[in-house]
């Protein structure tokens, strides 16, 4: 079917302002992406999966200015023993990253990699996987153009995780970046990422995990007002491997988070999960597409968006359970706390089973501050301002305790606290 | 202490009349029970002095120690002494108990303009007042209320009142659902915070718990007035006669 024209014309327009990458081992999975993207176009507000977020700003060859926000606070995993890389407006900082050397672990840049690289065979491979049956052009968009990028290796048992910091300098930077993670079997690797990254920010990962590996992801995505970001995470899991990814989100005009993931092994274990908090001009979407295509796997998704003054939250989350891949356990819950009226909740969960034997559960709910606890807490002498406040951590309490490691919860429930406290005055 | 004059309330939401002029004065150091059957306004009584919404009141004052509490805050009467063990302490997954107990003493210090207490100081006191009421280490850490037994819940109650240190406690129904060795428990706890300073009010159906706090003074309560006041003895009438005796003998 030809694309409208409509379509072709933004794409195109947006074409025209990149450059392709050329000359490595990328390239042709580069030329690839290009032409299924002509094939599929870039989002349009009229697509399914776009009618409660405007693409029009991620769309655009220009990136909307973005004011940087002066550092007032220490960035979130600052203290926390990792191997830190750094990227400031989407370009790999040599001088402020550490080396690229950690035990069990091999680490190269996208534009550095070797013509043979082990990464040829995830590099947009996961990526054009997870175009079925959803197109998720920004991401194809990224795997044609990126500019940099980390290619991670794991071979067993990451000593300590790994930090990418974004750092977000300049008012027009435009980033795309594209990591690839490959997990072997029973290898382990905590990510941490926090940070803008840039004014507009299209980021894609890629993991791939082994048999028995363990994939571990916390990121912040950073304070800045105006920022804009697409992101999107594509992984796929072999035998009794584990992913766990959470995301914590305070402010940003835009962001749109979506995860592709697909249980490919017997007794494997996804679980993805975000908390969100926004105030007046903030839209969050949240897009997640789990396909479970093996025996015995649990998923679950767990998003919690608290908004005020007129922020809007977005939640789109599928299960889909192939034949075959009985004993699925799927769990799904998406619930918003709306501060006041103004504020919206738009959610689209979705299940599609054709297996007989599974247990798939979803919820979705839009409420108010539960008047009960916060008289209980008042009748206790707390004031109604952090009486609110204790309740809205509370409320998030779900998404932040899925989270394996303890002291990575802390640094988070540290972010909504004082995200809280700014906002009281 | 607390100093009720005909006080009328009734549901904000609907044109229902729940206390139709209720006298009362509980004075420091003294312990006075209600009872009454179900729907006499016992459980209203509790809510308007603790300042839930939902209530209107239509007449007559309520103070404590002078100060007219009806028209405050809940968290101000909270700072100015009231204390009101819910019947049903409300779970509040994702706050730890030490958490928000820490929070509550340090906000009614700050409201009385008193230094906030260090969390050496506060982790002291909570162990000591912890260990009297058999709460563990593992209660306190807990998200307060959540996947607490009635037993529990009524405990911990107990202990926020012993760390509040309020000077006019009020007890809803703080028997129900307990059993006796549960309920004993929770008995010792509050008599433990019996003093000269200290007013309580404590609410309830049954004589039951009034055998482990022993009243100075009975209020039965009916259709939203009190209509008869004595000594711990009538507590033992209600318990043998029930209330239609009473009744009848009022009207």
């Amino acid at each position: 079917m030809a694309l409208p024209q409509i379509k072709q014309d933004a794409t195109e327009a947006r074409l025209a302002a990149l450059d392709l990458p050329s000359g490595n081992w990328s390239e042709a999975a580069r030329k690839d992406a290009v032409s299924r993207l002509r094939a599929m176009g870039l989002p349009h507000a009229r697509d399914e999966y776009w009618k409660f977020t405007r693409p029009d700003t991620l769309v655009q060859p220009d990136a909307p200015k973005a004011a940087v926000l002066e550092a007032d606070e220490t960035p979130v995993f600052g203290d926390v023993d990792c191997l830190r890389l750094v990227f400031v407006d989407g370009v790999f900082s040599v001088e402020e990253s550490d080396d690229l050397a950690l035990e069990h672990v091999s680490l190269d840049r996208l534009g550095d990699a070797l013509d043979i690289h082990w990464a040829k065979d995830v590099y947009g491979v996961l990526e054009a996987r997870g175009q079925t049956p959803v197109h998720r052009p920004l991401a194809t968009l990224n795997t044609a153009f990126a500019t940099d990028g980390l290619l991670i290796h794991v071979t067993g048992k990451a000593p300590k995780p790994i930090n990418l910091v974004y750092r977000h300098e300049s008012e027009g930077s435009d980033a795309i970046l594209h990591h690839v993670v490959k997990i072997e079997s029973g290898a382990e690797l905590t990510l941490l990422e926090n940070g803008p990254a840039a004014a507009r920010f299209n980021k894609c990962m890629e993991v791939e995990i082994a048999d028995g590996g363990v994939f571990h992801h916390v990121r912040a995505q950073g304070r800045d007002h105006e920022r804009r970001a697409a992101t999107a995470l594509f992984t796929r899991l072999g035998e009794a491997s584990v992913f766990k990814s959470f995301t914590l989100t305070a402010n940003g005009v835009l962001t749109r988070n979506e995860c592709v993931i697909e249980l490919t092994g017997d007794n494997a274990t996804a679980h993805v999960a975000g908390a969100c908090m926004g105030d007046g001009d903030f839209h969050h979407d949240d897009t997640v597409f789990i396909t479970h295509d093996a025996l015995n796997c649990e998923s679950r998704q767990v998003f919690k968006k608290v908004l005020r003054n007129g922020a809007t939250g977005v939640f789109q989350g599928k299960i889909l359970v192939k034949e075959g891949a009985q004993k699925t356990d799927g769990y799904q819950i998406s619930q918003s706390l709306l501060l006041d009226d103004d504020s919206q909740f738009l959610a689209k969960p979705e299940l599609e089973i054709y297996a007989d034997d599974v247990v798939c559960s979803h919820g979705s709910t839009s409420g108010a501050i539960d008047e009960e606890g916060l008289f209980y807490l008042r009748s206790r002498g707390i004031e109604e301002g952090p009486a609110t406040d204790l309740l809205t951590i509370a409320f998030l309490a779900e998404a932040v305790m899925e989270i394996a490691d303890e002291s990575l919860q802390e640094k988070i429930n540290e972010r909504v606290e004082a995200w809280l406290t700014r906002r009281r005055g | 202490m607390l100093e009720i004059k005909n006080l009328h309330v009734k549901l904000e939401e609907e044109d229902k009349q729940i206390l139709k002029g209720v006298n009362l004065s509980v004075e420091a150091g003294k312990v006075h029970a209600i009872m009454g059957p179900n729907g006499s306004g016992k459980s209203t009584l509790s809510y308007v002095l603790s300042g839930r919404d939902g209530y209107e009141v239509t007449g007559g004052s309520a103070t404590i120690e002078g100060e007219d509490i009806l028209e405050m805050e809940p968290e101000e009467r909270a700072a100015a002494g009231v204390f009101l063990a819910f019947q049903y302490p409300v779970e509040i997954p994702g706050v730890g108990n030490m958490t928000f107990l820490r929070t509550a003493v340090n906000s009614q210090r700050k409201a009385r303009g008193q230094e906030e207490m260090s969390s050496t100081e506060f982790l002291k006191l909570i162990r000591e007042k912890a260990k009297d009421l058999k709460i563990d280490a593992d209660m306190l850490k807990r998200p307060v209320n959540v996947g607490f037994s009635g037993g529990e819940k009524k405990r911990n109650e107990i202990l926020q009142m012993a760390m509040l240190e309020p000077k006019m406690c009020i007890l809803d129904e703080t028997d129900s659902g307990l059993d006796v060795d549960a309920m004993k428990l929770v008995a010792d706890g509050v008599n433990a915070l019996r003093n000269e300073g200290r007013g309580f009010l404590v609410i309830t159906h049954y004589q039951r718990l009034l055998d482990h706090i022993k009243p100075d003074v009975v209020h039965i309560m009916s259709d939203g007035r009190i209509i008869k006041t004595g000594g711990p003895e009538l507590a033992l009438e209600v318990e043998h006669n029930g209330y239609a005796d009473i009744k009848a003998e009022v009207a």
